[in-house]
């Protein structure tokens, strides 16, 4: 049996627009995240990936939901305690480098900023020690904590965050579209790394892309969210080998290959939205660790290999 | 009997003044665009890949110099053959001739490329009236609707008098291309045209863009840094590094059989669909600093099959077939044989069956 390490039951992360228009980022996500493992969150761009990394690390507020982190709940209003506790433990990772590096701080401290807040070191020594420590296992040098972030190149300054994020020893870290800022070959320097890392110190990841080649490589499990629902969910072999929810029919076929001839053949599926109504589905159990957001009716059509008016052949 | 190609470069170097030195971004390179055909230049950020195409139109920033080379333009204007030097003739000349009416661009971000206070509708006709390609706006308007249609917007009426905050990432880079469309340009550049936009909208662009060329047999010039994006589009491929083109050669010819290490790279550095567990070769370390290029072959300093004179002479290109070539001392008689990583060579023969089997 694994360990749960975050509970999501309910949440929901609401933004009002004006008196008339209220966005649903996130609209009812309920999943659970083991002990160690990666989990990954793919969709398209407005389907509230971020938006939910952004909620459980409360960047945001969620307007309902319960979110349980390592036995404690971490969503409502929290005490000090349980502040400490949270920012201890979970960490983010966000996708421009350059944006979220302070440019007028040095690397040294951008990246004990966390240490600072914690006052988890007593001396100016420990501090520096820590930092070259983390630097090291991310693959920078010693002589980097002194410059600033403009001194470096795109994949090194992912490194930065990636170390500003390890610093703290957490236990969860929240990886948001890490990669789909940086070239091809540096994209994979990174992936590497991070499973590097994942592996020596049994970490958990929640890993948000849109990448879907990338996330199969990577991950344990995967949720495809769209439209503020996750619409399925299970290991990688059952979205990628066995995906029923026709959105995530039409996502893997929209996939590119490095493959000129197959390239020719490929056929892309159109998905329907308009035909569904995510809000009339109830979360179905195909196997135990297979879940599709779906009405009984659906459920049995989509079984069956009818997705009549959903999904058109290109 | 051959054509001959619409665009040719030849022997081009470029250079940027900057305050602590001379950045020579492009080294020497030559290429040339068939009427019709795409062509894809792959190459990671700082290859000098947008940098050459901006050239082509003179569009690089005052600090920048064409040091040598040329580039032929081979077009008609009232009937006639008109062949140009685009590097030697002046800006007038390429607004007035050039830009947007026979080379048009798509870069990469829609957002950036629009101007946020015009409406679509009169971004887009604005070059067909500069250009004088309809009578009067009226025609404009016709032919507007008509463009819009064609890059798969619902709605056009309704569509022009919008300005691009009311259009998502998808819609914005469907109106950049149809600007770039306006004036039935012979040759269209898409700089990273998908790179910013989510898988379902990049599959659907990179359609759209075939299906154009289809429709109105522009030549393309596609650039960018994913070699897996391309594999659909492309008739042939460049692959840049360093202000050089490494290796050129037909589509299938680069991904089924690349002889560069840095092709090699470039190709297992992007995941398989197939096996989860084989790893991914990254490609180590970072593109040189081209202010003091390294002498030889700037890839050597990140590949493993660097021999001891890859560090003192930059290999020339040498011939695999007709239209293939590779610039990497691998391929001269005297080197020892050396084959490409073990997974790359895998999960290519495991295409070519696929391939075989359908």
């Amino acid at each position: 049996m694994r360990n749960v390490i975050l509970q999501v039951d309910n949440l929901k992360q609401y933004f009002r627009i004006d008196r008339h228009t209220t966005t649903r980022a996130v609209d009812n996500v309920s999943f659970k995240v083991y002990e160690g493992e990666i989990f990954s969150v793919v969709g398209e761009s407005g389907s509230g990936k971020s938006t939910l990394g952004r909620s459980l690390i409360r960047i945001y507020d969620a307007n309902a939901g319960e979110v349980t982190f390592l036995g404690k709940k971490i969503t409502g209003k929290l005490n000090s305690e349980t502040t400490r506790f949270l920012r201890k433990n979970m960490q983010m990772i966000f996708q421009d480098p350059m944006a979220s590096l302070n440019p007028r701080k040095k690397v040294l401290d951008t990246v004990a900023f966390g240490l600072d807040v914690a006052k988890e070191v007593k001396t100016k020594e420990e501090r520096k020690q820590r930092v070259i420590e983390v630097l090291k296992s991310v693959g920078l040098s010693e002589d980097h904590i002194a410059r600033y972030p403009h001194m470096f190149s795109g994949g090194q300054r992912q490194r930065i965050g990636v170390a500003r994020a390890l610093v703290m020893d957490p236990k969860f870290i929240i990886a948001d579209e890490i990669i789909s800022a940086l070239d091809v070959s540096i994209q994979a320097q990174v992936i590497n790394l991070m499973r590097k890392i994942q592996k020596e110190k049994g970490l958990t990841l929640m890993f948000i892309a849109h990448d879907l080649s990338m996330v199969r490589y990577i991950s344990d499990r995967v949720a495809v969210m769209h439209l503020g629902h996750i619409v399925e969910m299970g290991t990688v072999e059952d979205i990628y080998e066995h995906p029923l929810h026709p959105y995530t029919k039409s996502l893997l076929s929209a996939i590119p290959h490095p493959d000129p001839d197959s390239e020719k053949l490929r056929k892309r599926v159109l998905y329907h939205k308009q035909n569904i109504d995510y809000n009339h589905g109830q979360i179905q159990s195909l196997n135990d660790t297979h879940t599709v957001l779906a009405t009984k009716e659906e459920l049995d059509a989509w079984q069956k290999g009818d997705y009549s008016d959903i999904l058109v052949q290109m | 009997m051959e054509q001959k190609p619409i665009l040719e470069v030849k022997n081009l170097q470029i250079s940027f003044q900057l305050n602590f030195g001379v950045n020579h971004v492009i080294r020497d390179i030559s290429f040339f665009l068939n009427k019709g055909e795409t062509l894809a230049i792959v190459g990671e950020s700082g290859s000098g890949k947008s940098v050459t195409t901006k050239s082509i139109l003179g569009l690089i920033d005052d600090n920048g110099a064409v040091e040598v080379g040329s580039c032929l333009f081979r077009y008609q204007k009232d009937g006639v053959d008109i062949e140009v030097d685009l590097l030697k003739c002046g800006k007038d000349y390429l607004q007035k001739n050039i830009r947007g009416n026979k080379i048009a661009i798509i870069f990469q971000d829609p957002m950036t490329s629009l101007d946020p206070t015009m409406k679509v509708g009169n971004q887009i006709m604005e070059g067909m009236l500069d250009h004088k390609k309809v009578k009067n706006r009226k025609e404009a308007v016709k032919r507007t609707l008509e463009l819009l249609e064609l890059v798969g917007i619902d709605n056009p009426e309704k569509r022009i008098k919008q300005y691009p905050h009311q259009l998502s990432g998808g819609m914005r880079q469907r109106v950049v291309i149809a600007i770039a469309l306006a004036c039935e340009p012979d040759v269209l550049i898409a700089d990273e045209p998908t790179t910013a936009l989510d898988v379902t909208i990049q599959s659907q662009i990179l359609e759209l863009i075939k299906d154009i060329q289809k429709k109105t047999g522009v030549a393309i010039i596609f650039i960018t840094h994913d070699l897996g994006v391309v594999a659909n589009v492309a008739d042939r491929v460049a692959v840049m590094y360093a202000g050089k083109i490494v290796e050129t050669g037909l589509a299938r010819e680069i991904y089924y059989n690349p002889k560069h290490p840095y092709t090699w790279g470039l190709l297992s550095s992007i995941p398989s669909m197939s096996g989860q567990n084989e790893e991914i070769l990254s490609i180590p370390g970072t593109p040189p600093n081209l202010i003091q290029p390294p002498k030889g072959d700037a890839f050597a300093y990140r590949s493993e099959y660097a021999m001891a004179i890859d560090f003192e002479e930059h290999p020339p290109m040498f011939q695999i077939s007709d239209t293939h070539f590779a610039a990497s001392w691998l391929l001269h008689p005297d080197a020892p044989k050396v084959s490409m990583p073990s997974v790359l060579q895998a999960r290519i023969d495991a295409y070519k069956k696929r391939g075989d089997d359908q």
